[in-house]
């Protein structure tokens, strides 16, 4: 996983409520082995006429917007469908940061496994996010993950909260999975007490 | 003496492998269930990294998602990504020597009927599945969650997730349903109270006496759609009901380890005075049957309603909302009873057990659907459709018009070849009315099985309750 410390980068307001993981990549492109190659699908059906167009209103299609890393975005952002695809799609077109007011349980874990920096900001600061972002390219916001700030062009910065086991596989680019393999005797020990007191398990 | 816990606190309590300083824990996980569509590349990482699958004898694999539910699939899948996929998952479960039930086996199904079917879900364990569906399994008072991708892979390699704790929502259904009311309503209307983020960051317990008369098949539909409500869990106090349900199923405990396992199993529920961090109470006799006019599950109102205006709402909803309307083609004002319905699409993980085909079947019987009417039956797994068959009720969805296919999740997300053109309307038992979920510019309304068949023999959004009295 790529580490996430700091970035300065162009955010997309994407204001819409509960934009779901259907929209985010839809079904079509869930069939594939791979992780990779999925951004050039990212919001396939807003972002692409049926004949494969580009709509030019799509924030994403516009030239402001198009090398964005962070997206702005309505509340309960990356609800419904449990597919990583979705966090796969939009690292894959570049976006490193979602900034929201809520988000959906397995879209925000997702996110921390891929690199992607989910932030949970009241609706006001979003307000002011979405409202710099609306500048296009030349506003830039900058995430810093180590000092849990987020700071608008023109210099407005918001603090954040963040799980400190996940800030620091972040920061650090940490497989979970080996780092749950060093605590296999505890996992062994639970096993064996489980055997003994749910046996039929 | 211990503080007054809830049965998710119970369970919790129970499946904590590892706790660190800042409360973050390993949770050890019974039973981890794995379809074709989220599980090829964490079996990819585990090969990459020389890993192994921890607990095969713990972890079932079947096909759903992409297969097609028309004959021949078991010999030839068209499709070049969905047979790679379903090859993937065959080659995966033979390598790491899990549990599978191929589409050439009649335990076949989607992967949330298979499990409770077969007996590997059982009171007070821990499910896992990378999908979101999951929480069906919660129905039996276990603590069950979808996943990622990345957390199949962790689960495979350590059995274990890492996880925070959430917080408890408890949601009561006093009092009794009227005629005419299911599970169904039931779920929706509580997604309708609470909006679908207002679970995020909870488990749900569902309570109250409408839970309690619920059947297995009804509570199953309940905890399914406790996602749509942004809950990462829906759980149900297991009782007689569930002990019945279980009980001599393949994997259930037999013998002396019934015993056992009844003991335990007795002493989930919710302590008196235990706390819950938010509660919602409906009362059952106020439930109507209800419909979805719009793209989120939460666009629920009784079937007596009319089409809501953007101007309803407010915040970022007026925009959704008004979007909603455009995509599904609909006026303020209208009746919902004057919609016209171009499919009916029966089945899914929500609404695909025996009890929705005999719901559906008891509207249909001698009755035929709509001139020029869609109307599918999709059975959740091979054994629920040999029930049906049984019984008679595939004969009448058949008489009827219906078509009467092979298990698999369909149309629900459409990522098999039963799909919605752009514009068809579509009168749905699956649990995602999403932009695109049943197809590019399908317009889906979700209800029960029993409205979705009342449709079907109307042509159009339909009370349920009207044509039982006509039948009466």
């Amino acid at each position: 996983m790529d580490k996430f410390t700091k970035i300065t980068g162009v955010a997309a307001p994407m204001p819409l409520v509960n934009i779901d993981t259907d929209m985010i990549i839809p079904k079509q492109f869930l069939k594939t082995i791979k992780r990779s190659g999925l951004g050039k699908n990212l919001f396939d059906e807003m972002r692409f006429t049926q004949d494969g167009q580009e709509i030019p209103e799509f924030v994403l299609n516009q030239p402001a917007y198009r090398n964005a890393e962070i997206i702005v975005a309505g509340d309960n952002f990356g609800c419904g469908s449990s597919r990583e695809h979705a966090p796969w799609a939009l690292l894959d077109f570049g976006i490193r940061c979602v900034i929201s007011t809520s988000f959906a349980d397995i879209f925000y874990n997702n996110c921390f496994k891929n690199g992607i920096l989910p932030i949970v900001m009241p609706p006001e600061v979003v307000e002011v996010l979405m409202e710099d972002s609306r500048k296009g390219a030349n506003a830039r916001i900058t995430v810093d993950l180590e000092n849990q700030t987020v700071t608008t062009s023109d210099g407005q910065s918001f603090p954040f909260e963040v799980d400190s086991f996940r800030k620091h596989c972040l920061l650090n680019g940490l497989d979970d999975i080996g780092l749950t393999l060093e605590k296999a005797a505890s996992i062994d020990g639970f096993e064996k007490t489980a055997a003994t007191l749910r046996p039929w398990v | 003496m211990t503080a007054p816990r809830t049965l998710y606190d119970k369970i919790w309590d129970d499946h904590v492998a590892h706790q660190a300083e800042d409360g973050t824990c390993l949770l050890y996980i019974d039973r981890h269930l794995v379809h074709e569509v989220t599980s090829p590349q964490a079996f990819e990482g585990l090969r990459m990294t020389g890993r192994t699958v921890r607990a095969p004898e713990k972890t079932i694999a079947v096909p759903d998602h992409n297969v097609p539910t028309t004959a021949g699939r078991d010999v030839h899948i068209d499709n070049e990504e969905s047979r790679i996929q379903v090859d993937a998952l065959d080659k995966n479960a033979r390598d790491f020597k899990i549990n599978y039930y191929p589409v050439s086996d009649i335990r076949q199904g989607i992967v949330h009927i298979v499990g409770p079917e077969q007996g590997w879900t059982l009171p007070g364990m821990t499910v896992v599945c990378g999908d979101s569906h999951t929480a069906t399994h919660g129905a039996f008072g276990a603590l069950a969650h979808g996943i990622g991708t990345s957390e199949v892979e962790h689960v495979l390699a350590t059995q274990t997730l890492i996880q925070k704790k959430s917080k408890n929502m408890k949601v009561e259904i006093t009092g009794s349903l009227r005629p005419g009311v299911t599970a169904k309503d039931i779920t929706l209307s509580v997604i309708g109270a609470i909006g679908t983020a207002g679970g995020t960051g909870y488990v749900i317990e569902y309570c109250g006496q409408a839970i309690r008369e619920l059947s297995m098949e009804g509570r199953m539909t309940v905890c399914n759609m406790a996602i749509e409500g942004g809950a990462r869990a829906g759980l149900i106090a297991p009782d007689e009901t569930t002990f019945a349900y279980v009980m001599g199923r393949p994997h259930a405990p037999k013998a002396a380890q019934w015993e056992a396992a009844l003991a335990y199993w007795k002493t989930l529920y919710t302590d008196e005075g235990a706390h819950f961090d938010k509660v919602i109470t409906l009362k059952g006799e106020d439930i109507a049957p209800v419909v979805t006019w719009g793209t989120s599950p939460e666009d629920v109102l009784p079937i007596t309603g009319t089409v809501p205006a953007a101007t309803d709402f407010t915040g970022g909803k007026v925009e959704a909302a008004q979007r909603s309307l455009d995509y599904m083609g609909l006026t303020p004002g209208q009746k919902l009873t004057d919609i016209k319905i171009d499919t009916v699409f029966i089945g899914s993980c929500t609404n695909g057990r025996i009890e929705d085909l005999r719901a559906a079947a008891a509207i249909l019987k001698g009755k035929k659907v709509a001139p020029g009417m869609r109307a599918m039956v999709v059975p959740g797994s091979g054994l629920v459709r040999a029930q049906a068959e049984e019984e008679g009720l595939a004969q009448i969805f058949i008489d009827a018009g219906f078509e009467w296919r092979l298990a698999g999740c369909s149309m629900c997300l459409a990522m098999n070849p039963d799909q919605l053109s752009p514009g068809e309307r579509c009168a749905a038992t699956s649990n995602r009315n999403f932009e695109g979920r049943q197809g590019r510019g399908g317009r889906t309304h979700l209800l029960s099985p029993a409205m979705a068949a009342a449709a079907a023999v109307t042509g159009h959004l339909t009370d349920v309750r009207e044509m039982m009295a006509e039948t009466v």
